[in-house]
């Protein structure tokens, strides 16, 4: 029997589908490298459109601070952000747009893969790891109290809840990452209960993936190791202060916030990728900045939305760019505008098509 | 090559017990735990090689226990005798909390409030940053380490930090004196008071108030995420840094990691009746314990830190400056700096160093 052939193709081309993704410019540069990045996607095609919100608080009906509801609404909706820098004012009465940020959208956690950049030379080379920090709890509760005067004390709250959703998201990021390992940074020794804790939910999500490597190590000599060879870490995840420590280590390692990108996951699928580099007023309007760190951080988030393909063009035509060297801004060390930086960047993605 | 100064240490702590009868000093030693016994043994014979006037007394603490007798012994063997030197005591943090840290109860119940490292980079150690010479204040009782957790409702841990303003004051005056003494121009604060706004707010405090008494150090204070950051970037900006606890554990095993690694620098905890000297970053080097590989030169410059507390520097110097010049001149190294040799090794070449630069006994 003949089984004839169809003259169209069955499978349907997903990358087709346009994906809403909400975009959170923010203060200061953030306009400016927002709109570096929304060019650079426009000529590689991504098939993204954009939904253009602002975060600034406002205060709702029972008087807590929050963010306006149609962003809310947006995110809600499209689940994936991108977001530039906030500027936290000093004594606004309101706590910082980032912590109302993690509030509403129950950010978990905070993803920072640090990849040396082959053209911007560092001390350190080959660097490839990636810190999973803990977002919403530990030595950041804000519970201080004063005891008597002159003796402070600061709690750190750690609960098996949200010890045990970290420790899973680490190892599904390791699996869907190609990752090999993980490792649990801690203070067990010292903090017995608290990391004590941590420390066996993490042994426990271990034993469900048993092809990811489980190692533990003292935030101590991770410290030490990093600084004299960061090739051996693979994924760190741990609580949040150390997170936040480590995170800005690594950042360290490879050149800075000015290149590093970061993603803070939600629950509901809701995911927000950012750069995590000041909003910069000095240079803010001048055409200066540079949109590598936001640009990578879309990159995280492109390939969190699962296209690969788009994800690694746009990563290769930036390394690609920096390690040219001709076309580099000033924190790069050249003396290129931002505008003439994107630009050469959006020729080479285009090139690779 | 500016060598780690002799006179390292500052004078206002209370003066080590005088020479006992002989003019002879007993310090207690506890080998502790992986590589400490080999090495605690290596530091015996060279100060007999060497005729030094110091007695060991040799305090066991088994960490395998969980009584605490031992700990309890050492820790009385220091009060009468006012110095040690120790290696580090493994704490298995797979037990329950109430058997606590060996290590920290040593500088708790001995209120060794301050812990001093002094990183610096030593010729002819490949390391990639040159020229750092950071001095690490770091309080040592208080802070993270106050070991008071409890769970609240089942699921829930709370783990209380600790700050106080005796403390604090304390541990920053300890740092201006050692500053002063030591030649030192700036100091910085680290901390993480934009979140910690009581806890950290408190000891920034203290310290500003101590630093307005002395016009003639400058201070500055930094955030400990940029603070580890601006390290591996340019840790040669640093002069001397300022901490608590726990940031003060991150920041003296990145200092250390920049200039070489855990077997080069040596740490001193001071307080205001006791010393107790031990190798900088607290390793017990499990995975290296008897193969004859660890690097004796952490260990035996604490033991020079020592010498410079009983007040004999000529011994001191001695050892320092044999001990130095096998890393930097002779450059006979052991496996975690790149090179091949054992740890007997490197002795040797310590003692043919003391040995051909005159008599083996100076006079004091």
């Amino acid at each position: 029997m003949l089984i004839a052939r169809s003259s169209s193709p069955l499978h349907f081309d997903m990358t087709a589908v346009m994906q809403t993704v909400t975009l959170i410019p923010g203060d200061g540069i953030g306009p400016e490298i927002s709109t570096a990045v929304m060019r650079i996607f426009e000529a590689a095609q991504v098939p993204i459109q954009w939904d253009e919100r602002n975060v600034t608080a406002i205060q709702g009906p029972g008087g807590n601070w929050m963010i306006p509801p149609n962003t809310k609404e947006s995110m809600d909706r499209n689940k994936i952000g991108l977001k530039g820098p906030l500027k936290t004012p000093v004594a606004a009465g309101h706590p910082s747009m980032n912590l109302l940020l993690r509030k509403t959208f129950d950010l978990y956690a905070n993803v920072r893969p640090c990849m040396s950049i082959e053209g911007y030379k560092t001390p350190y080379t080959d660097v490839d790891l990636v810190t999973i920090r803990e977002n919403t709890e530990g030595e950041y509760s804000g519970i201080e109290h004063v005891i008597v005067d002159g003796v402070v004390q600061s709690i750190k709250l750690i609960t098996e809840d949200a010890s045990e959703r970290i420790a899973k998201y680490a190892f599904e990021y390791a699996v869907n990452n190609q990752r090999s390992s993980v490792t649990a940074v801690h203070k067990a020794n010292i903090m017995r209960m608290s990391d004590g804790l941590f420390l066996r939910k993490c042994r426990e999500a271990a034993e469900n993936y048993k092809d990811i490597k489980f190692t533990e190590m003292y935030l101590d000599t991770v410290c030490l190791n990093m600084v004299q060879d960061p090739t051996q870490f693979d994924v760190l995840v741990m609580p949040n202060l150390y997170g936040d420590i480590l995170s800005d280590l690594c950042a360290g390692l490879i050149g800075g916030l000015g290149v590093t990108p970061s993603g803070n996951i939600g629950t509901n699928g809701v995911a927000i990728f950012e750069s995590v580099h000041g909003t910069a007023p000095d240079i803010a309007g001048a055409d200066l900045a540079n949109p590598t760190a936001l640009l990578l951080s879309a990159v995280m988030m492109l390939r969190h939305m699962g296209l690969h393909a788009h994800a690694q063009r746009i990563q290769t035509a930036c390394f690609n760019t920096i390690q040219d060297k001709r076309v580099l801004t000033k924190d790069l060390g050249g003396n290129a505008k931002c505008s003439e930086f994107t630009a050469a960047i959006c020729e080479r993605v285009q090139d690779l098509d | 090559v500016q060598l780690l100064t002799d006179s390292h240490f500052n004078r206002h702590v209370f003066p080590p017990p005088p020479a006992r009868y002989g003019g002879r000093h007993t310090v207690t030693l506890i080998p502790g735990d992986g590589i400490g016994p080999e090495l605690a043994n290596h530091v015996r014979e060279l100060f007999w090689f060497c005729c030094v006037p110091v007695d060991f007394e040799l305090v066991n603490v088994d960490s395998s226990l969980t009584a605490e007798d031992d700990i309890n012994n050492a820790i009385m063997s220091i009060r009468r005798n006012g110095v040690a030197l120790k290696g580090n005591l493994e704490t298995n943090h797979n037990l329950p909390p109430s058997y606590k840290s060996r290590n920290n109860l040593l500088r708790t119940s001995l209120d060794l409030y301050a812990n001093v490292m002094h990183c610096q980079s030593l010729p002819g150690v490949k390391t990639r940053h040159r020229n750092i010479d950071i001095m690490i204040i770091r309080e040592n009782t208080e802070g993270e380490y106050s070991s008071l957790e409890h769970e609240s409702v089942p699921g829930v841990v709370e783990c209380l930090k600790i700050i106080t303003r005796v403390n604090s004051l304390r541990i920053a005056d300890f740092a201006f004196q050692t500053a002063r003494q030591n030649g030192r121009r700036r100091i910085t604060a680290v901390h993480k008071a934009n979140i910690m706004k009581l806890g950290d707010g408190l000891f920034l405090e203290c310290c500003k108030e101590v630093a307005s008494g002395y016009p003639d150090i400058a201070f500055d204070t930094l955030i400990v995420d940029n603070a580890t950051m601006q390290l591996v970037s340019r840790p040669q900006q640093f002069d001397m840094m300022l901490m608590p606890n726990l940031y003060g554990n991150v920041v003296s095993n990145v200092c250390a990691g920049l200039v070489g690694g855990p077997g080069l620098v040596p740490g001193a905890n001071h307080g205001e009746h006791y010393a107790l000297f031990e190798a900088g970053t607290r390793n017990t080097g499990r995975s290296i314990a008897n193969r004859n590989s660890a690097n004796p030169t952490a260990m035996l410059l604490a033991s020079c830190l020592l010498l410079d507390h009983l007040k004999l520097p000529a011994y001191a110097h001695m050892i320092r400056r044999a001990t130095l010049s096998t890393v930097t001149e002779t450059r006979m190294h052991t496996a975690d700096l790149g090179g091949q040799a054992s740890t007997s090794d490197v002795i040797k070449s310590i003692r043919n160093a003391i040995q051909s630069t005159g008599p083996l006994t100076q006079s004091i």
